[in-house]
């Protein structure tokens, strides 16, 4: 059952730190997202390894846009 | 002959030997003010123009705040009429966004106890012995909105135009210092971890056309002073929401704004004169805008957390410290501490409603206690 990774507000994907087939402890950042001119790191819900990655850098999201999958 | 080139060449030292130490003084403050803005980036803006302002007045004999002074001129037409700071407002509102508020109306309460300080303070400066004019002036530090401040003082206190602006532009840029220890001592481990859902609500155009005419005729009917504060800034708002002038929107946001903040820095910077300035007035005016952003600070955090409460947790209480109207500083600063104490709770967007609330909120004070000042008949 894979957990989603969501954007926590509407913003523009600056860079991944994890790419797909890497594992992630909960709370380690997957990627960055800039909002109101401030950085903004958005961590994993859960460990284990990132199954997908639906967004690149300079993209646009709404929040609640789904952006990563871990399993 | 032979003696006028001696007393001609001593002319060439007369501001050096005409140099008090309150001038040398002052001359030392607007440097300071130009090292923080140029090296640590505080409000680099106003900072830059105020310290430059504060040197070149305080150089005997140059003249530049005397009658026919060039800075004087400034600071006649453009603060004791009001026109700049009403200028500035017109840009404040081409470029404030009220979406996160208009997605999450009742934050803006939030944004009403930001503006505690401001009322708590001017108590405290009446019982100091300043005049009620003044405690006013002094109270609107507590806005934590330069502007507003400006242009407060400027209607009812000019003479601590310098020592009032002064205070609310460097303790804005200190808000990051200043908040996040009051946010600590008034909250709960449990508290400071709430996650708050990610907001999201589409707001239609309609909506965001209506709200600036809408707050303009209320706020204005109930507190007829602060029209020319609110309506500037709803003027502004309803040029950008419109879409229809784009070019009015466009010069509102950048060129107007650019050469008024320049000419408004500049004239705050001429008004920080020695003779002016260094007075216990001066500091007495530092401590107790110090004191009205505190006190901002806990009431939006203490009202945060009834609200938390009454929500049953839904809300978490840091979002409080950004009712005041350090726009967008305060919010980022929530946003931080936040993360610090869970990295999955972001409260920007949360924050950011009550940012925005409390920049109507210190607006919305200021008229308020303009038309009570009316009403005293002072």
């Amino acid at each position: 059952m894979a957990t989603s990774v969501t954007a926590p507000m509407v913003g523009k994907i600056l860079k991944l730190e994890k790419q797909v087939g890497d594992t992630v402890q909960e709370d380690e950042v997957v990627l960055v997202m800039e909002a109101m001119k401030m950085e903004i790191f958005v961590s994993a819900p859960v460990s284990g390894t990132i199954k997908n990655i639906l967004v690149e850098p300079g993209q646009s999201v709404q929040a609640d846009d789904l952006l990563a999958e871990i399993e | 002959m032979d003696s006028a080139l001696p007393t001609a060449l001593r002319a060439l030292g007369l501001g050096l030997s005409n140099l008090g130490v309150g001038e040398a003084f002052m001359l030392l403050v607007g440097c300071l003010l130009l090292y923080l803005g140029i090296r640590h980036r505080f409000e680099p803006l106003l900072l830059l123009p105020i310290g430059f302002g504060a040197l070149l007045v305080n150089i005997p004999m140059a003249g530049l705040m005397e009658e026919d002074g060039v800075l004087r001129y400034f600071y006649e037409t453009g603060i004791l009429t009001e026109i700049f700071p009403i200028l500035i407002f017109i840009g404040i509102g081409a470029m404030i966004d009220f979406q996160p508020l208009l997605e999450n109306p009742k934050i803006i309460l939030l944004g009403a106890a930001g503006q505690c300080g401001i009322f708590l303070t001017l108590l405290l400066a009446l019982a100091l012995g300043f005049t009620q004019l003044e405690a006013v002036a002094i109270g609107i530090i507590g806005a934590c909105d330069g502007p507003t401040a400006i242009y407060v003082t400027s209607k009812y206190a000019p003479h601590l135009l310098a020592a009032v602006s002064v205070a609310a532009y460097s303790y804005m840029s200190l808000v990051p210092l200043l908040q996040p220890g009051i946010m600590r001592l008034l909250t709960t481990s449990k508290e400071r971890k709430i996650v708050m859902g990610a907001v999201r609500r589409p707001i239609s155009r309609t909506t965001k056309i209506v709200f600036p005419i809408a707050v303009t005729l209320t706020a204005s009917l109930i507190a007829p002073m602060g029209t020319p504060l609110i309506g500037m800034v709803m003027l502004g708002n309803l040029m950008k929401e419109s879409g229809v002038v784009e070019r009015l929107k466009n010069s509102s946001e950048n060129e107007i704004t650019n050469i008024v903040t320049l000419l408004l820095g500049l004239s705050i910077g001429a008004t920080m004169q020695a003779k002016n300035f260094l007075r216990w007035e001066t500091l007495m005016i530092l401590c107790l805008g110090l004191i009205a952003i505190i006190l901002d600070t806990a009431a939006g955090v203490l009202l945060g957390k009834l609200m938390s409460f009454l929500s049953r947790g839904k809300i978490n209480p840091l979002i409080g410290a950004a009712g005041i109207s350090a726009f967008p500083m305060s919010a980022r600063v929530v946003q931080m501490e936040g993360q610090r104490y869970n990295r999955k709770s972001h409260l920007l967007m949360h924050a950011m409603s009550a940012n925005v609330g409390g920049q109507i909120g210190s607006i919305i004070a200021a008229a308020i206690m303009l038309s009570l000042i009316q009403g005293l008949g002072t």
